[in-house]
């Protein structure tokens, strides 16, 4: 009797469990004919907007210097944007920092146009239903122009594999009054928060396809979203404070990311739920 | 004496700066946090360091070895506070409904407009027709009916909800008694949703 009672509840608990996971697999399936039908109809995706709003901030002269990006060095040379981004992060000999490309585009920023930093990491990112600020757009085009192209930033030289390694330290640093850390959600593969799947970032198969995808452009917030918001966002929902953009902290886990997901394929700006 | 001594300090900078020019000063991690969150509140700076408990459980990803695994058991199963009336099980209605809210302790949270939530739902199947539920967890459904609503196992479970290190060294949940996330009352109400014989995760 008690053993039938059992049996009972796990057909119960199995069928239930299938039925979800049926619906999952449902929504999974349209959500990847979405995008295939986006990938077929570039123009489909509201992230490139964005984008061309960032290669016309990048041209226009602008800050207190009147200057216009041209002259910012990505790592390829002044001015070189085709493919800067799938060799970021990357070490600057004039910053003296391993930088992302958002962090990047901030320095030169600062340096070339004469803004403020303070003012341009003081609230960084938008808010639901916002379009990306400034900086954001800017690196949405920049991204873009590596678009197709495969992850193949230089992290083993001696001047990022530090910083490679502090972030997967900072990947698995536990705090804040939830104990958590980007691990305890992305350290598993086909897991999910909700009906939310969660990458695992900590497997490079998985990392190729998932950090590929950003900077993305995000349906349920209706904007383009960056990396930097993205760790931001994990910081946030880990009950931590505010996170600097441009950080180190940020950059490290980025170019941790990064390391985990060389060989991608990079598809930015992506859409996502 | 003393000048050999300078000058064999000068060869190691002259050495040492060609190097040092091309490399970062990489920050500790430690170093690193608190200069990424300098903008942080005062109230909020105590989040930035890990407890003793947290940075084991980082330093081997999770895996304690078991000597610590051990150390991090008793100091939580220490810490543990339990109800005055000695009564485990709350109400399951309100059970659930803190099963189902995320809301409390973001930045975003403040000042708090309600009671904090339990956020079960986003790691656990808890009851049947919530469809809507995470998988890092494993499944609580008939989580009371499974363990024959037995007495021992109410009780276990408060200690678990309480402080999840107090069972599973470097579990993935948080403590909810012990990091003051969740009070007594909500923590008994959550014991009802998954003991109650007549809660919707035992139906």
């Amino acid at each position: 009797m008690k053993f039938g009672r059992i049996v009972l509840a796990v057909l119960c608990a199995s069928f239930a469990l299938s039925s979800a996971a049926i619906a999952q697999d449902d929504a999974e399936k349209a959500i990847e004919q979405y995008r295939k039908k986006l990938k077929e109809d570039p123009w489909s995706n509201p992230g490139l907007l964005d984008a061309d709003r960032g290669e016309v901030l990048w041209k226009t002269p602008r800050g207190p210097n009147n200057v216009s990006l041209e002259k910012c060095d990505l790592g390829k040379g002044p001015g070189v944007v085709d493919g800067a981004f799938a060799e970021l992060p990357r070490f600057f000999e004039d910053a003296g920092k391993v930088m992302d490309v958002e962090t990047r585009i901030l320095w030169c920023m600062v340096n070339l146009q004469g803004f403020n930093r303070a003012d341009l990491v003081k609230n960084p990112h938008p808010a639901g239903g916002k379009p990306v600020k400034e900086l954001g757009a800017i690196a949405t085009y920049v991204a873009n122009k590596s678009n197709g192209m495969k992850f193949a930033a230089k992290l083993d030289t001696p001047q990022a594999k530090p910083v490679v390694k502090l972030g997967e330290e900072l990947f698995f640093r536990r705090s804040g009054p939830f104990d958590f850390s980007c691990a305890s959600c992305h350290s598993n593969p086909g897991q999910r928060i909700r009906l939310q799947a969660l990458p695992h970032l900590s497997d490079p198969k998985e990392a190729r396809i998932a950090v590929g995808e950003w900077p993305g452009y995000r349906v349920s917030s209706s904007h383009v979203m960056t990396m930097q918001h993205r760790v931001y966002d994990c910081y946030w929902q880990m009950r931590m404070p505010r996170v600097e953009l441009g950080s180190d902290a940020t950059v490290a886990i980025i170019a941790y990311l990064t390391k985990q997901a060389e060989g991608g394929e990079i598809s930015a700006p992506s859409i996502k739920r | 004496m003393r000048n050999i001594f300078n000058a064999a300090v000068l060869t190691i900078i002259a050495l040492a700066a060609p190097g040092a020019l091309a490399q970062q000063a990489v920050p500790s991690a430690d170093a690193a946090i608190a200069a990424a969150f300098a903008a942080a509140p005062a109230d909020w700076k105590d989040r930035l360091t890990p407890d003793q408990t947290m940075k084991v459980c980082s330093e081997h990803k999770n895996h304690p070895p078991a000597k610590e695994a051990e150390e991090i058991q008793k100091r939580a199963q220490a810490a543990i506070e339990y109800p005055a009336d000695g009564k485990f099980l709350g109400d399951w209605k309100k059970g659930e409904s803190l099963a189902q809210s995320g809301y409390g302790l973001r930045f975003s949270d403040y000042p708090p407009t309600r009671q904090n939530g339990g956020n079960c739902y986003a790691c656990h199947q808890l009851a049947a027709r919530e469809l809507s539920f995470g998988t890092i967890g494993p499944s609580l459904l008939n989580y009371g009916k499974l363990r024959d609503f037995k007495e021992s196992e109410v009780k276990a479970l408060y200690e678990r909800i309480y402080n999840s290190q107090a069972v599973l060294p470097c579990s993935n949940m948080p403590r909810f008694g012990a990091n003051k996330i969740l009070t007594i009352d909500q923590i008994k109400d959550i014991v009802a949703l998954l003991m109650s014989p007549d809660s919707p995760v035992n139906k």
